[in-house]
């Protein structure tokens, strides 16, 4: 079997479980059952089968499993989304349709060689740090829960970070590649873009308030510098250098601080004071009201979960129990009404993923191409760790998405573009000569 | 570059992997704790999806609290209304969304929404959760006599403190009632107007089961236990003579009697306890000591929870207290016998522990293990639970108990608690006045119990407990006792 036919034939057992899940959710939600329900299944299926096409036409060697895992992932998102919010799902498919769109797009205009792109490494550069910083330019940025994630541009709004981390992959990708050996041989002076990169980073922080990008987007950095030289002291170092910034950053920002405080202390026996409000409250009842009740809604789905479109999101009076369940939460949603075993497939579906993209970076024959599709696929499993483990308190919580599964319009049409680039890398490394 | 991709695609899978590791943390073992969580929301939701269990009075059966539907986002949902308003709150407490649970709501939560799991139940529990049912929990029963009840919470007003009234032969609790009480249908949205309940003592604490957790000065009534202590050592007799000059010296102190003016001169201790003298409870208690006294007040009961079905925050244990904790000497010179034989000293009672002893006494000796619960049924009709009268222990010998039952006898035909007499019934009682020093902030108290006869064991004991009172407990505490015994006594006479 090809890999296209292997492709196939994954798109259409994700297919099944969208579907399935989609009418679970339609009955569930208009309390009959009708031939209808199945409608959304269909037009699941319809939309992958069109992605499947341009797939085979233009990246025809392409690995045959990242699409069906994808399919998966935008599925939970979907499924979970329309059952929170009717309204959200269908926005939310419309974002998977244009996601699915800009796959094609780039597809095409880099089916021949993509390792066109290398010769903007610089600007693909410059174009992270300005993304990065647009949200705090005035009158462009729009702060959200105290952090500026958000560029509005009047009718469209973007969080620029998903953006930025691609841009800033493509530019690691190439500049390494040029420089992978002088670097290796530790001159000092070609550490220059690098320490600025660490800057930038730092200054991120500061300007957005945005711990969760800072970390991704460092992160990247050092896993790439690894592959490219080979050095794990540089990782430490680096890992150290973001230790110190980050501790510096800890002493002077009361937003960091406050985080880490939620993270360590969720419960207070005794009250404690509250900034939303100015009085002593217990801190579950205020700073960490987010966070616990999110560990609620997890632990209420134990091993089974409740059932789809059964778990407890509001109140009897209707008030959201989750702030922002949809979109940073997404993930205490999935595990209070799939449960453990619900949860486990997820993360067993990205981990699957990662295995593929890291087994194409391994194939690549190029540098570029391998570093390319190493920082996409690290990117990808580190924004995951950073989310959910945020969720989980392993680490303090940021507000980043969950690749193709949160709500969110840039989020969605950039994993795409991180699909379209894995599955180019792909294309090129198992094209027979 | 290979070596290096392999290595970071490890670590990209132990990251996910991690994550793995932490949902199952968090949904399988520490689950239960959040679940236990007072501000888990979520829970307390799914636990509003359940048709809750209903709690009912003994007598006249009648619903404590029942619940209304209403369907929220799909989901119908299940409130809890109180039909009775204040009259049981404390003991049946409030199940709101906004708030914890109190009373029996709490305690007996698990059994009021069928959590109480055991193989049965838990397969009726998922047939009806496939089908889309809503849980049914069990319905509970409580001993409590609501007419007497009302009789209790009238009787109250707006004076601060509380009835107990049990069975002593069984230790069904008939009458559990703090003053002032308050309404809880008001807990879940308009929490404000309980807080602001006033009553004549401050702070009005109206939440605050004074029954089973309010700790009071237990002034005359300890001398009950005095006496069986006295009696039990076999170093004194009924008969045994005192002389009383009007008062007792205790480390070169003089502690006076109630009325100073006419001292009784020579009397024995029956009619010591008849007409409460102190001096002559001063002296058995040095003579005895404080830890015998204890040792017998701990045989009634004391120094242990009261084991009520209530939660166990909600009731405080009976005894010495030292700067607000339980006090228990080492030897007896830490502790001043002599006021502590008529009650003063550090000592602190609950009714419910008083209403335990005047029971014991009136039982012949046998203290009996309070209920408030008569037994829980689940859906369909099968006790999940039925409670069967336990005794605690024989707290006193017979004797002493009929010989203690006899001298309080006589103090309601013609001592201080002439006020609780009621024909027809055979009643021994004891008042007590603990003073404050400060005049109108007397406790006052009485504590009795009531039977066919006096050669029949006792069917009812009650205790009243007054705050902030002028009077003394046989003016104003016993005829309140008299009021709620006769609407239970006279219910049993002609049901």
């Amino acid at each position: 079997m090809t890999a296209r036919n292997r492709e196939l034939l994954g798109i259409v057992v994700a297919g099944l479980i969208a579907g399935t899940a989609l009418a679970t959710v339609t009955i569930a939600r208009e309390s009959e059952v009708s031939p209808s329900a199945l409608t959304y299944g269909f037009l699941f299926l319809g939309l992958y089968l069109a992605a499947h096409v341009v797939v085979r036409r233009t990246v025809p060697y392409a690995d045959g499993a990242l699409l069906p895992l994808t399919a998966v992932l935008t599925a939970f998102g979907l499924v979970l989304n329309y059952r929170l919010d009717s309204d959200s799902g269908g926005r939310q498919a419309m974002w998977v349709l244009i996601g699915v769109v800009a796959l094609s797009g780039v597809l095409i205009v880099l089916r021949h060689d993509y390792r066109a792109l290398e010769s903007y490494r610089y600007l693909f550069g410059v174009a992270a740090v300005v993304l990065l910083l647009l949200p705090s330019v005035p009158g462009l940025g729009e702060r959200v829960n105290g952090v500026k994630l958000w560029v509005d541009l009047g009718p469209i709004q973007f969080q620029p970070g998903e953006l930025a981390k691609i841009c800033l992959i493509l530019f690691l990708a190439g500049y390494l590649r040029e420089k992978r050996e002088v670097i290796a041989q530790g001159r000092l002076k070609d550490f220059g873009p690098l320490l600025a990169i660490w800057g930038a980073a730092m200054l991120v922080v500061v300007q957005t308030n945005d711990l969760g990008s800072a970390l991704l987007n460092f992160g990247i950095f050092l896993a790439m510098l690894y592959v490219a030289t080979g050095k794990a002291l540089y990782v430490g170092a680096g890992l150290a250098l973001f230790l110190g910034g980050a501790a510096l950053l800890y002493s002077a920002i009361g937003r960091v601080q406050e985080r880490v405080t939620i993270w360590l202390d969720p419960w207070t026996e005794e009250r404690v004071f509250c900034a939303l409000n100015g009085q002593l409250e217990l801190r579950q009842d205020c700073a960490s009201y987010q966070l616990v009740k999110s560990l609620y809604s997890i632990g209420n789905g134990g091993f089974g979960g409740t059932g789809l479109a059964e778990g407890i999101f509001t109140s009897p009076d209707g008030a959201e129990l989750i702030p922002y369940l949809r979109t940073d939460f997404i993930y205490s949603a999935i595990a209070q009404e799939l449960g453990l075993i619900g949860a486990a497939a997820l993360l067993l579906v990205y981990m699957l993923f990662v295995v593929r993209g890291m087994r194409i970076a391994l194939r690549a024959q190029d540098g570029f191409s391998k570093l390319l599709a190493a920082g996409l696929t690290f990117g990808f499993a580190l924004q995951t760790f950073v989310i959910v483990g945020g969720v989980l308190r392993i680490v303090p919580l940021t507000g980043i998405t969950l690749p193709f599964v949160s709500y969110g319009g840039t989020s969605i049409v950039a994993n795409f573009v991180l699909l379209a680039g894995l599955l180019l890398v792909s294309n090129r490394a198992s094209t027979p000569p | 570059m290979n070596r290096q991709i392999v290595r970071l695609t490890y670590v990209s899978l132990a990251l996910v992997g991690v994550l793995v590791v932490m949902t199952t943390y968090w949904q399988a073992w520490a689950a239960p704790g959040l679940a236990n969580r007072q501000d888990n929301a979520i829970k307390r939701v799914a636990e509003f999806s359940v048709d809750r269990g209903l709690v009912f009075s003994g007598q006249p059966r009648k619903r404590l609290a029942r619940n209304i539907e209403r369907k929220i986002d799909r989901r119908t949902l299940f409130f809890r209304r109180y039909p009775q308003g204040s009259l049981t709150a404390h003991l049946v407490g409030y199940s709101t969304v906004g708030r914890s649970r109190t009373g029996l709501e709490r305690s007996l939560n698990d059994y009021l929404t069928s959590s109480n799991a055991n193989l049965s139940t838990l397969v009726d529990k998922a047939f009806d959760e496939i089908r889309g049912k809503a849980i049914e929990g069990n319905d509970v029963v409580t001993n409590i006599d609501l007419d007497a009840q009302q009789v209790a919470l009238d009787a109250l007003g707006t004076q601060c403190g509380a009835v107990v009234a049990l069975d002593p032969r069984t230790g069904k609790v008939r009458v559990m009632a703090s003053s002032p009480s308050f309404d809880p249908n008001l807990a879940e949205e308009r929490f404000d107007e309980i807080s602001q309940i006033t009553a004549d003592c401050a702070p009005a604490a109206a939440l605050v089961n004074r029954a089973s957790a309010g700790l009071f000065v237990p002034g005359s009534t300890f001398k009950v236990i005095t006496t069986a202590a006295a009696l039990e050592s076999r170093k004194f007799k009924p008969e045994s003579s005192f002389y009383d000059p009007g008062y007792c010296t205790v480390y070169g102190k003089r502690v006076n009697n109630f009325d100073t003016t006419s001292p009784f001169g020579t009397i024995d201790l029956e009619n010591a306890l008849v007409n409460s003298v102190n001096s002559v409870f001063c002296n058995i208690g040095k003579e005895l000591g404080a830890k015998r006294i204890l040792d017998q007040a701990k045989l009634f009961g004391f120094y242990e929870d009261p084991s009520l079905e209530t939660p166990s925050d909600e009731r405080e244990p009976s005894g010495l207290y030292d700067e607000g904790k339980l006090y228990y000497p080492k030897v007896d010179s830490n502790v001043d016998a002599g006021r502590m034989a008529f009650g003063q000293e550090r000592m602190l009672v609950t009714p419910l522990q008083m209403a335990m002893v005047a029971g014991a006494i009136g039982a012949g000796g046998r203290l009996m293990e309070p209920q408030a619960v008569a037994r829980i049924v689940a859906p369909g009709g099968k006790v999940v639970l039925r409670q069967r009268p336990s005794l605690v222990r024989q707290a006193v010998g017979k004797d002493t108990a009929d010989a203690v039952a006899q001298m309080m006898r006589l103090a309601v035909e013609g001592g201080t608690g002439t006020a609780a007499q009621i024909s027809g019934f055979s009643v021994g009682g004891k008042t007590g006045t603990g003073e404050t020093g400060v005049p109108g902030a007397n406790t006052t108290w009485f504590i009795a119990f009531a039977g066919k006869d006096d050669e029949s064991p006792a069917e009812l004991a009650i205790a009243v407990v007054l705050q902030n009172q002028e009077g003394t407990g046989g003016a104003t505490a016993a005829p309140i006792a008299r009021s709620v015994m006769e609407a239970i006594l006279r219910r049993t006479e002609n049901p």
